[in-house]
């Protein structure tokens, strides 16, 4: 029994979404192998071989694989299937958008977002927007999966797995990458950072969100959004928290003027300390905060941030 | 150029669901059930490029129970031209739904197809790519904004940190994502314009799909629940304790 994991990575680093899927394999049983699909990408693979538990990093270089065209990783992937037991992937828009397209071409279901192993063929994963969580089973040869990386630690660093260059399958020429906006921060990235402030319909205005910058300034925290805030067109739509954007558990969460709508909770409510700040003493959100403070934000958090000095 | 949209009937978007008592999945008799959100999108997408000059007819596609013929209507009432409903009360899940959609695809030859990125209710996120990968062609998941031209359709998409743009040679598979567009309201003239609109009824059978489902649920609970905490009377409190309780600072 072997897994394989498909590293998210952009080449010159491999992704921390990466490290937590390979705890999940690990717990699947069995030897786990990674493959680095990319174009001159030998940091990402070095980097995967440093990660514990794996025992061969498999790498396909190829000017098509640069971008992560889902068809052509795809294909990789189903030209090194045979022999694996399950295939992962993070569950991340990197990892939804090129597993499906596995499961599909290997006649299998694919089981999404796991946040347990059970057994080899047995899974939790949240369903409603994590209002339920079902406990599956898998009765496919392969199992397919993407994985929520808040379910699983990181594995840890010091592994020295052997590396493998393997033939490059053909560029599907169907797709083809133009360009890409990446929004520039000095913030944490929303996924990874330990404390996030997020701002809700409450701000107002994107021009108000400006008032959360020197808080999360002084806090080192990244900036996230509700979707309310996302659809009134304040913040752009990759700062979203919710079932339809980032699922994240940072160490502390500070909601400011998010009602707390279950989309939203279920992107944040596995947060270890959750603080709410919203002038409606009846919101939601107060139900799944550790501590509230019932006020004018606008108020509140120029007071928070000279109190943190 | 012929779109094809499939739409789900989900458990309305406003509804809180409960899990049921025996654990065996969730509560959903009686409730409002109504199209899955990110396909209302995917609809109205495909109605905006055709009202722009570059489709020329929408069929809309839904897969399940007798009842899925409301969701048929209401896209119908966006704008859809047609639908066609996949009847059959079996437990469908995403690779079936995709191998019944490539029958559909197969007949019908359209240049594209428009999903919802996921449905709010198994939040599977499979259907398009895995119908892409069944019919062999491209797909760009998460759109928020489509364009086509020339034989081709230029994507740009949500992904981690910002957006990409893929060009994609048609015919294709797109997904949309919440900020392509925002769903027009339907009227009462086109509510009752959509129940004249043709909609056909096909088995699973009839398109030699076999629906069995590959994952059994063994069985649902409710997550742990998340205890409130407290109020606090100001902020030097909050920062107290938020140091010296929860030490999180």
């Amino acid at each position: 029994m072997t897994t394989l994991v498909i590293a998210e990575h952009d080449n010159l680093s491999l992704k921390g979404s990466t490290a937590n899927t390979v705890t999940a394999a690990a717990q699947c049983g069995g030897d786990v192998h990674v493959l680095v699909a990319g174009h001159n990408a030998s940091a990402a693979a070095q980097a995967a071989a440093q990660l514990a538990g794996v025992s061969k990093v498999i790498v396909a270089d190829a000017p098509y694989f640069a971008d992560g065209l889902a068809e052509n990783c795809a294909a990789q992937v189903i030209a090194i299937a045979a022999g694996y037991s399950h295939i992962l992937a993070p569950a991340t828009a990197y990892g939804k958008n090129i597993l499906p397209r596995v499961a599909a071409l290997l006649d299998v279901a694919q089981v999404s977002e796991i946040t347990k192993v059970i057994s080899p063929d047995t899974f939790e994963r949240p369903i409603y927007a994590g209002n339920a969580i079902a406990t599956v089973q898998s009765k496919d040869a392969v199992k397919v999966i993407t994985v929520r990386t808040t379910g699983f630690d990181a594995a840890a660093t010091g592994g020295s797995a052997t590396i493998e260059n393997i033939a490059a399958v053909a560029d599907s020429g169907k797709s083809s990458f133009v360009s890409r906006e990446v929004a520039k921060s000095d913030r944490p990235e929303l996924t990874a950072a330990k404390i996030i402030v997020s701002g809700g319909r409450g701000m107002g205005s994107g021009d108000n969100f400006k008032l959360l910058e020197p808080l999360a300034d002084k806090l080192g925290a990244a900036m996230g959004a509700s979707r309310a805030a996302v659809d009134a067109g304040y913040v752009p739509n990759d700062w979203q928290v919710g079932q339809t954007g980032k699922i994240v558990a940072p160490t502390l969460y500070i909601a400011v003027g998010i009602s707390g709508a279950i989309q939203h909770l279920a992107g944040m409510k596995d947060s270890k300390t959750i603080v709410a700040i919203n002038k409606d003493p009846e919101a939601p959100i107060f139900s799944v905060a550790d501590y509230g403070i019932v006020g004018d934000l606008f108020e509140v958090v120029p007071q928070l941030i000279a109190e943190l000095g | 150029m012929k779109i094809l949209v499939p739409v789900k009937r989900v458990v309305d978007y406003n509804v809180k669901v409960r899990v049921k008592s025996d654990h065996s999945g969730m509560d959903i008799a009686n409730v409002k059930m109504s199209m899955n959100p990110f396909d209302e999108i995917a609809i109205e997408e495909a109605v905006r490029l055709k009202e722009a000059g570059v489709a020329t007819e929408i069929i809309a596609v839904s897969c399940g129970v007798a009842q899925c013929q409301e969701t048929l209507r209401t896209a119908m009432a966006i704008g859809a031209d047609r639908g066609i409903l996949v009847e059959t009360d079996a437990d469908l899940q995403p690779l079936a739904v995709a191998k019944l959609l490539k029958a559909l695809a197969d007949k019908e030859q359209p240049s594209l197809i428009i999903l919802g990125k996921q449905a709010i209710d198994d939040d599977s996120n499979q259907t398009g790519q895995m119908l892409a990968a069944l019919l062999g062609w491209p797909q760009a998941t998460f759109a928020s904004k489509v364009v086509v031209a020339d034989g081709k359709v230029s994507v740009t998409r949500e992904v981690d940190g910002g957006l990409e743009t893929l060009s994609l040679t048609l015919p294709a598979i797109v997904t949309t994502d919440l900020r392509l567009n925002e769903p027009r309201y339907v009227t009462l003239p086109n509510i009752m314009k959509a129940k004249k609109k043709q909609l056909d009824n096909v088995k699973p059978a009839d398109l030699s799909v076999d629906v069995t489902p590959r994952v059994t649920t063994l069985k649902v609970v409710e997550p742990a629940q998340r205890s409130a905490g407290i109020i606090v009377p100001d902020v030097a409190t909050l920062v107290a304790k938020l140091k010296n309780e929860a030490k999180v600072i």
